[in-house]
C-alpha cells in the first residue's frame, strides 16, 4: 500500500459531520499544513453546494416525491436516498422519512443495531435502515466527497482518524469500526472526541501549550454537542523531563445536548404564543426552534441585548398576514437554559434518575436529568481518585476532597457559542473548588467550537508519527465478565454474581492482556452468552481479579458478550473449558477471544448488539 | 442632453476624417450607413470602434439566486404581497424573516464588500484612469482627473460567487414548488 499522503480527521457527529486533513508530506515540525474539507452535498433538489458540515440526516424519499435526477451527486451517482442539508430540509416537512441521531441509536443497548429500525415512526412501505447502515451512508458520502476533490489521493489510501465519544462502550466502538470497514477504510484509528478537541487546542496554541499548562494540571474537557454531553479528564504528566498528557477518566454517555436546549426554549416561546391564542403545528414548532437557537446565540453572547424577536413565517405564500411573532428576553433564556441546564448546584449534587415508566415508546434513552452541572458533579465526584497513581500529583486529590479538582477547563461543541453557558459552567466549578480551598480552574481558550474535533483528529494523525505530544491513557475502563459463583443455589434467591477482570484499566492500542487463570465453559455448537461489565474507577484490578461485591456506580453492566464454538470435530453439547483474553486493536476497539486449554485455535467473542431485552 | 454645435472648421475636419474612414474601415461604414438611415441608436456610433452588440444575460443564475432568496428568506412571497393593507408592525414582523433569510443567503453564496473602504462622507481623490464602472461621478462633473469629491455611497462589489451546481435539466423557473401536504 502507498504511504498515506494525508491524515484525515472525520467527526462523525450526532447532528453533523465534519472532515479535515493534514498534509503529511508538506508538514514539518510545528508547520502543520491543515485544511477543512468542503463537503459537496445536495442543498435543494438538483442543487449541489459545498459546505463545511454535512448534517447527519438521512432522508428516504417516496419514489414520486422528487423529479428524476434531483438526487444526483457531483460524482455521478444517483442514490435513492439523500444525506446532508437536503435530507434535513425534506425531513423537517416529512419527519416519517427522516433518520436522525443515528449515532445515538448506534449505542442504544435496547435495540438491534444491525436491524432496519429507522426511522422509528416510518410507515411500513418505507424501507427502513439500521443505525449501522445510516452511519455507513454518511461515511460513504464523505468518502465520495473526498475522492471527487482529490482523485489523485483516494481516501482509502489515506490515514483516517474517526472520532467517537469518549463515553462510547466497546460495542459502540466496534460498530463504528465496522461501519468504517464496510466503507473500505483500512488505515483507521478511533479517537475520543474530547481528546480531539484538546489536540486542536494544542495545535492552535502553536507549540506554546507547554507554557499554558504545568505538571500537575488536570484539564477538564466538556464537550456538549447537538445530541450528547461528553466529559473527559486529562492530566499533565511528565516523562523523561518533558510534559505529557494522560487521559485519566471519561464520563458516562449522556444523551443531552444543544438540540434539547433549543427545544426547551421553543417550548417557552410556544407557551407565550399560546397565551395570545396562537397554536403552532409541528412545522411551525420546528421553525420556532430554529429561531430560538439564533436568539439564544445572540442573547447569551451579548449581555447588552435585552430581547430578540423570534418570528415563525407562515407556511403559505401570504407572508405578512400569516407570520407569527414573539420575542425572547434575556431573562427567559437565562432562566430556561442557564438555570435549567446549568443550574447552581453543590459539588455533591447528583443527577436525578426517575424510574422509567413500564410502557416506554421505543425511543432514545435521553438523559433523565437536564442539569449538565449535576452530571459534571457526579463525574468529578466519582473520579476523585483518578490522578492518585500518577507521578507528580502527590497522591492525587488533596485530603478531604470530595471530588477531583480540575485546574483547567476546555469547552467544545456548538452549545458554547452561547458563551454565557460556558461562563456559568466555569463559575459553578470554581465555586465547588473554592469551597474546598482549591484555586479556580483556568479557561483554555482558542478552540473552534464546531470544527475542533475534526481538525484535532487530523492533527492527531500527524502527531501519531512522533511529531508532537500525544495524549496517553489507553482504555478508560477495566472490563469484567460475570461468572456464577460456586455457591449452592438457594431457592428464591438469585445466585450471587461475581465478576472476573479480563482487561485492566488503561490498555494501550495494540496491546494484549494476560490470560486470566480462571476458565469458563463453552458449549460446542451453541452460542454461549456472558454478562459483561465495565468500571471507570477501578484502576488497580488486574487480569484474574475476582470481585464479589462492589460499590454502587463502581461497576456498570454493559451489553452481553457471546461466544460461538463451531462444532467441527467435536461433539455438539460438549463443554470446552476456555479462558477469555482481551486485546485492544490498533484501531482502538476492544477484542475478546476464547482460548482453549490446549490447542492453538482461538475463537472470537462478539459483543451482542441485538438489544437482548 | 444638449451638446454644443461644432463650428464650420470642426465640421470640415470631421467630414474629411469620416470620408477617409468610411472608405477604409468597413465597420465604420456600417455605422455611417445606419446614421444616414436615421437609426441613431442602433449601435454605438462613436467614431472610435466597431459596434458592440449587447449580450443577453442567461436568466438561469438570476432565477437560481431568486429561488435561494425565496427558499431562505421568502423574498418572492414578500414582494408579491400587497403591503398596503397591513400595518407597519405586521410588515416589520415579516421583514425580519426576509431580512434574516436573505442576508444568510447572500452571505452563503456571495462575498460582497464595499467598493470604497473609506467611510461615507469622507473626501476621496480619484486619480486618472479610475474605474468608471466601479465609481460613479455625480454633481459638478467638470475638469480633469484627479477628481476630489465626497463619498456618498461606498458601493458594493461581489468578489466571489458560489452558486449551487445544478443537475442537468433542473427547472430554475420553479422558484418555490407548490407544497401539498398529505
Amino acid at each position: 500500500m502507498n504511504e498515506a499522503r494525508y491524515a484525515i480527521g472525520i467527526d462523525l457527529g450526532t447532528t453533523h459531520c465534519v472532515m479535515a486533513y493534514v498534509d503529511l508530506g508538506l508538514s514539518d515540525r510545528d508547520q502543520v499544513i491543515q485544511q477543512m474539507v468542503p463537503i459537496p452535498q445536495l442543498t435543494g433538489p438538483g442543487a449541489v453546494e459545498d459546505r463545511l458540515v454535512l448534517p447527519s440526516f438521512l432522508y428516504l424519499p417516496h419514489p414520486d416525491e422528487l423529479a428524476s435526477g434531483d438526487l444526483t451527486l457531483p460524482w455521478g451517482v444517483q442514490p435513492s436516498f439523500t444525506v446532508g442539508e437536503l435530507a434535513r430540509n425534506l425531513g423537517s416537512r416529512t419527519p416519517i422519512r427522516l433518520v436522525s441521531s443515528a449515532k445515538s441509536w448506534l449505542c442504544h443497548p435496547a435495540v438491534d443495531r444491525r436491524a432496519p429500525i429507522l426511522p422509528v415512526e416510518a410507515p411500513d412501505e418505507v424501507e427502513r435502515v439500521s443505525p449501522l447502515q445510516a452511519s455507513i451512508r454518511y461515511l460513504e458520502h464523505l468518502r465520495d466527497a473526498w475522492n471527487y476533490q482529490h482523485p489523485e489521493a483516494p481516501l482509502l489510501e489515506q490515514e483516517i482518524i474517526l472520532t467517537v465519544p469518549a463515553s462510547f462502550d466497546p460495542a459502540a466502538r466496534e460498530l463504528t469500526a465496522e461501519a468504517a470497514a464496510a466503507v473500505g477504510f483500512n488505515q483507521l484509528v478511533l479517537l475520543e472526541e474530547p481528546q480531539a478537541a484538546l489536540y486542536s487546542w494544542i495545535q492552535a496554541s502553536d507549540s506554546n501549550w507547554r507554557n499554558q499548562v504545568k505538571l500537575g494540571d488536570v484539564i477538564l474537557v466538556i464537550d456538549v454537542g447537538g445530541g450528547t454531553t461528553d466529559l473527559s479528564l486529562i492530566a499533565v504528566t511528565e516523562r523523561d523531563g518533558s510534559l505529557e498528557l494522560t487521559r485519566v477518566a471519561v464520563g458516562d454517555h449522556i444523551l443531552l445536548g444543544g438540540d434539547n436546549m433549543d427545544l426547551a426554549l421553543a417550548h417557552v416561546a410556544r407557551a407565550k404564543l399560546a397565551v395570545q391564542g396562537t397554536a403552532l403545528d409541528l412545522w411551525q414548532l420546528q421553525a420556532l426552534t430554529h429561531g430560538c437557537r439564533t436568539a439564544k446565540e445572540i442573547l447569551l453572547v451579548d449581555p447588552s441585548v435585552a430581547t430578540v424577536p423570534v418570528v415563525v413565517p407562515s407556511r403559505g405564500s401570504k407572508l405578512i398576514g400569516g407570520t407569527i411573532r414573539t420575542e425572547l428576553t434575556h431573562e427567559e433564556v437565562a432562566q430556561t437554559l442557564v438555570e435549567g441546564f446549568f443550574p447552581w448546584v453543590e459539588a455533591h449534587a447528583r443527577p436525578a434518575a426517575r424510574a422509567r415508566t413500564a410502557l416506554t415508546k421505543l425511543g432514545l434513552p435521553y438523559a433523565q436529568d437536564a442539569g449538565v452541572t449535576r452530571h459534571l458533579a457526579a463525574f468529578l465526584g466519582r473520579q476523585t481518585g483518578a490522578t492518585a497513581d500518577l507521578a507528580g500529583f502527590e497522591g492525587g486529590a488533596p485530603q478531604g476532597a470530595s471530588f477531583l479538582h480540575p485546574t483547567a477547563i476546555l469547552f467544545n461543541g456548538g452549545v458554547f457559542k452561547a458563551w454565557q453557558l460556558a461562563e456559568r459552567t466555569l463559575d459553578v466549578l470554581n465555586k465547588w473548588l473554592a469551597a474546598e480551598g482549591a484555586p479556580p480552574a483556568r479557561l483554555l481558550e482558542g478552540a473552534n467550537l464546531d470544527l475542533a474535533v475534526a481538525s484535532g483528529a487530523a492533527y492527531y494523525g500527524y502527531v501519531r508519527r512522533g511529531r508532537g505530544v500525544r495524549i496517553r491513557g489507553g482504555t478508560a475502563r477495566s472490563y469484567y465478565v460475570g461468572i456464577e459463583s460456586a455457591m449452592p443455589a438457594v431457592p428464591g434467591m438469585e445466585p450471587p454474581l461475581q465478576v472476573l477482570c479480563i482487561a485492566p484499566f488503561g490498555m494501550e492500542e495494540g496491546t494484549e492482556a494476560d490470560l486470566p487463570p480462571q476458565e469458563v465453559g463453552l458449549v460446542v455448537g451453541e452460542p454461549v452468552r456472558f454478562r459483561f461489565f465495565g468500571s471507570s474507577v477501578r484502576r488497580d484490578d488486574q487480569v484474574g481479579t475476582v470481585l464479589e461485591s462492589w460499590l454502587p456506580d463502581e461497576v456498570e453492566e454493559l451489553e452481553e458478550i457471546e461466544a460461538n464454538l463451531p462444532a467441527e470435530g467435536r461433539i455438539p453439547g460438549e463443554v470446552v473449558p476456555v479462558r477469555l483474553r482481551a486485546a485492544v486493536t490498533e484501531v482502538g476497539t476492544l477484542q475478546l477471544e476464547a482460548v482453549p486449554r490446549n490447542g492453538s485455535e482461538t475463537w472470537k467473542v462478539e459483543f451482542d448488539v441485538r438489544g437482548g431485552s | 442632453m444638449t451638446e454644443l454645435k461644432p463650428s464650420f472648421s470642426t465640421r470640415l475636419v470631421l467630414a474629411l476624417h469620416a470620408f477617409w474612414r468610411t472608405l477604409t474601415d468597413p465597420d465604420f461604414a456600417v455605422s455611417v450607413a445606419r446614421l444616414q438611415q436615421g437609426d441613431l441608436f442602433a449601435g454605438p456610433v462613436t467614431a472610435a470602434t466597431k459596434p458592440v452588440t449587447l449580450r443577453e444575460t442567461a436568466p438561469e443564475s438570476a432565477l437560481q439566486l431568486l429561488g435561494l432568496l425565496q427558499q431562505e428568506g421568502r423574498f418572492v412571497d414578500f414582494l408579491q404581497e400587497n403591503v398596503s393593507t397591513f400595518s407597519d408592525a405586521e410588515i416589520g414582523g415579516a421583514a425580519r424573516v426576509v431580512h434574516e433569510g436573505c442576508r444568510k443567503t447572500l452571505q452563503q453564496h456571495l462575498n460582497i464588500e464595499p467598493v470604497r473602504a473609506e467611510p461615507e462622507g469622507a473626501r476621496v481623490v480619484l486619480e486618472e484612469g479610475f474605474d468608471a464602472s466601479a465609481v460613479r461621478l455625480t454633481g459638478n462633473v467638470v475638469g480633469k482627473p484627479p477628481f476630489t469629491g465626497t463619498l456618498m455611497h461606498r458601493g458594493w462589489r461581489v468578489v466571489q460567487v458560489r452558486l449551487p451546481k445544478l443537475v442537468e435539466g433542473h427547472d430554475v423557473t420553479i422558484l418555490a414548488p407548490a407544497e401539498v401536504e398529505l
